[in-house]
């Protein structure tokens, strides 16, 4: 029954990617078709990294409200590609092998990621409000760190850095397309790999080490993986925040079950299916180019609030 | 046999154990009591390797539990908490089922299946087998969380305050299943918090009483139950009287 849940969900994005693919399409055909396929696979790596780590990120906090982005994963990335660009130029950066930066960006996250969100929010588990304030004052310190760097470029900096920050689908970069994909397909498999272990330690901390679960390894790889799959999206595209809550919240209604094995994929394809329908309907339908990113966080900051209501008035 | 030797634990500035010593022999039903804040369930905590205390020693049948693989640790003690968070969506079968979690570390095999089946025989959760824990009542609940515990299979049981939300007849069910278990031919030895004196004093073959992080007195449970004890246990006058053979204890 579960199985056949996300099988539909596979079959809806296969019809969906054809229809964004064929739509309207006229000649030069295979120019238009390459346009829009690495547009597409953006979508969907994007989507799928997006759902995945949020659902990661999810068990990681034992809290189904959080996303990365809000606690400041996404801050994060920006933080670290502003200290890149201020760090060694606007030309130097924009010059930089685009696999290599990429490759050094997702490290720097994984590494700080791990240091910093490891640390506080490991510790702060138990304390959801804590810990939601930790992520949220981590997020602020380090936009505003990202920002005092921002004041000091030179103005042709400062414009590679907003490229690189605005959440966009139209400019995508295909050399990181392979790269991207490696990525997400590598940490999809270990995520998997993971599911059955996570499913315990959604029981809590010391449940779950009572059943014999090295819970804080485990949480430490999950985390990585998160860091892995924010770097995947970010880097592609740019930050955003509520995407992923979107993709999990609708990925656990679907399916109905606490099991990763079933959500993980799910919110993937919920994720894709999100970004490849909504950037379809305005693109091709309404012929707006770049409202996408911000009916996403508009529609997801939304259920965010409706979940935070409705769990105050459970 | 349990061994704890000079066990403390802090919890900031507050002593909460104060260097405890006690043997518990394996075998039968060995119960804690005393009033809130004694101290047990940071026994239990430190005893099944979850809070490392801090300062003494615990052995289990001889291991250390915060040096023992976790899993190695797990198939041989299972600890019931008093307090848990409920996973939405997650149904009775698959809880139970997280029991076999040390035996098979996520790849179940066929005989992980027939001890959760046999788990929810042994508490009679096979009707509420597909519902999700969240719509069952506190007791029901609890008796799922029990089965896990029992599904776990380990020679030794710790449960803290597992009565909690139970109602007299399902507590009474379960308290004879755990005397039953204790005293089987591949006898299991549990470890019970009880608030609930006449529980400890109708089941338990050895009483120990904590009060204030320090072992009040412990021994058999014609010793340990007398009014003289229990009064300076929890501060407040008993009667003891005699029913079936078993002390019954009353607040004057």
């Amino acid at each position: 029954m579960v199985e056949r849940r996300v099988l539909w969900l596979v079959g809806a994005l296969i019809a969906l990617s054809a229809l964004f693919l064929l739509w309207q399409l006229r000649a030069p055909m295979g120019f238009i078709l390459s346009l829009r396929g690495t547009k597409l696979a953006s979508l969907i790596l994007v989507g799928a990294a997006t759902g995945i780590a949020t659902v990661l990120f999810q068990t990681v906090a034992g809290n189904r409200l959080l996303t990365p982005g809000i606690v400041g994963f996404d801050a994060l990335f920006v933080f670290i590609q502003t200290a890149l660009v201020l760090s060694l130029g606007g030309i130097g950066y924009a010059t930089l092998p685009s696999v290599a930066k990429f490759l050094f960006e997702t490290g720097a996250l994984v590494g700080t990621g791990l240091l910093l969100f490891g640390g506080l929010l490991l510790r702060d588990a138990r304390d959801l409000t804590r810990m939601i304030l930790t992520g949220v004052i981590l997020g602020v310190m380090l936009r505003g760190l990202a920002e005092m760097m921002q004041r000091v470029m030179a103005p042709s900096e400062f414009a590679v850095v907003q490229q690189a920050l605005f959440a966009t689908f139209g400019a995508v970069d295909t050399n990181q397309l392979w790269i991207a994909g490696a990525l997400l397909g590598a940490a999809t498999v270990a995520a998997l790999r993971l599911a059955p272990a996570l499913d315990v330690a959604a029981l809590g901390r010391d449940r779950a080490r009572s059943l014999g679960l090295g819970y804080d390894f485990l949480m430490l790889q999950a985390l990585a993986l998160v860091a892995v799959l924010v770097a995947v999206a970010t880097a592609l595209v740019g930050p955003m925040t509520f995407l992923g809550l979107l993709a999990a919240s609708l990925a656990r209604e679907i399916t109905g079950t606490h099991r990763h094995a079933a959500v993980l994929p799910a919110a993937g394809l919920m994720g894709a299916l999100i970004l490849v329908a909504g950037q379809f309907g305005f693109e091709r339908l309404l012929s707006r180019q770049s409202a996408l990113a911000v009916m996403v966080e508009f529609f997801g900051g939304l259920l965010f609030l409706l979940l935070v209501l409705r769990r105050r008035s459970v | 046999m349990i061994k704890v030797e000079g066990l403390s634990k802090n919890a900031g500035a507050v002593e909460i154990l104060k260097d405890l010593t006690l043997s518990i022999p394996p075998g039968g039903i060995t119960a804690l009591i005393g009033p809130n804040g004694a101290g047990k369930s940071s026994l239990l905590h430190c005893i099944a390797g979850l809070d490392r205390p801090t300062s003494g020693m615990v052995r289990i049948d001889g291991t250390d539990p915060f040096s023992c693989p976790d899993r190695e640790r797990a198939r041989h003690l299972a600890f019931l908490q008093q307090s848990q968070p409920v996973v939405p969506r997650l149904t009775v079968r698959d809880m139970v089922a997280f029991g076999r979690w040390p035996h098979h570390g996520g790849r179940p095999r066929p005989e992980d299946a027939e001890a959760t089946e046999q788990a929810l025989r042994a508490f009679e959760l096979e009707d509420l087998s597909e519902r999700p824990l969240e719509v069952l009542s506190g007791g029901q609940r609890q008796r799922a969380l029990v089965a896990m515990t029992y599904a776990q299979a380990t020679p030794w049981l710790l449960l803290d305050e597992p009565l909690n939300a139970l109602d007299p007849r399902h507590a009474h069910d379960l308290m004879r299943r755990l005397n039953d278990l204790s005293h089987a031919a591949d006898e299991r030895s549990v470890v019970v918090v009880l608030h609930d004196i006449n529980a400890a004093a109708r089941w338990a073959d050895r009483i120990i009483a904590m009060k204030d992080g320090r072992i009040a007195a412990e021994g058999l449970v014609a010793e340990v139950l007398t009014g003289e004890v229990l009064r300076d246990l929890y501060d407040t006058p008993f009667d003891v009287l005699v029913h079936g053979g078993r002390p019954l204890v009353v607040t004057v």
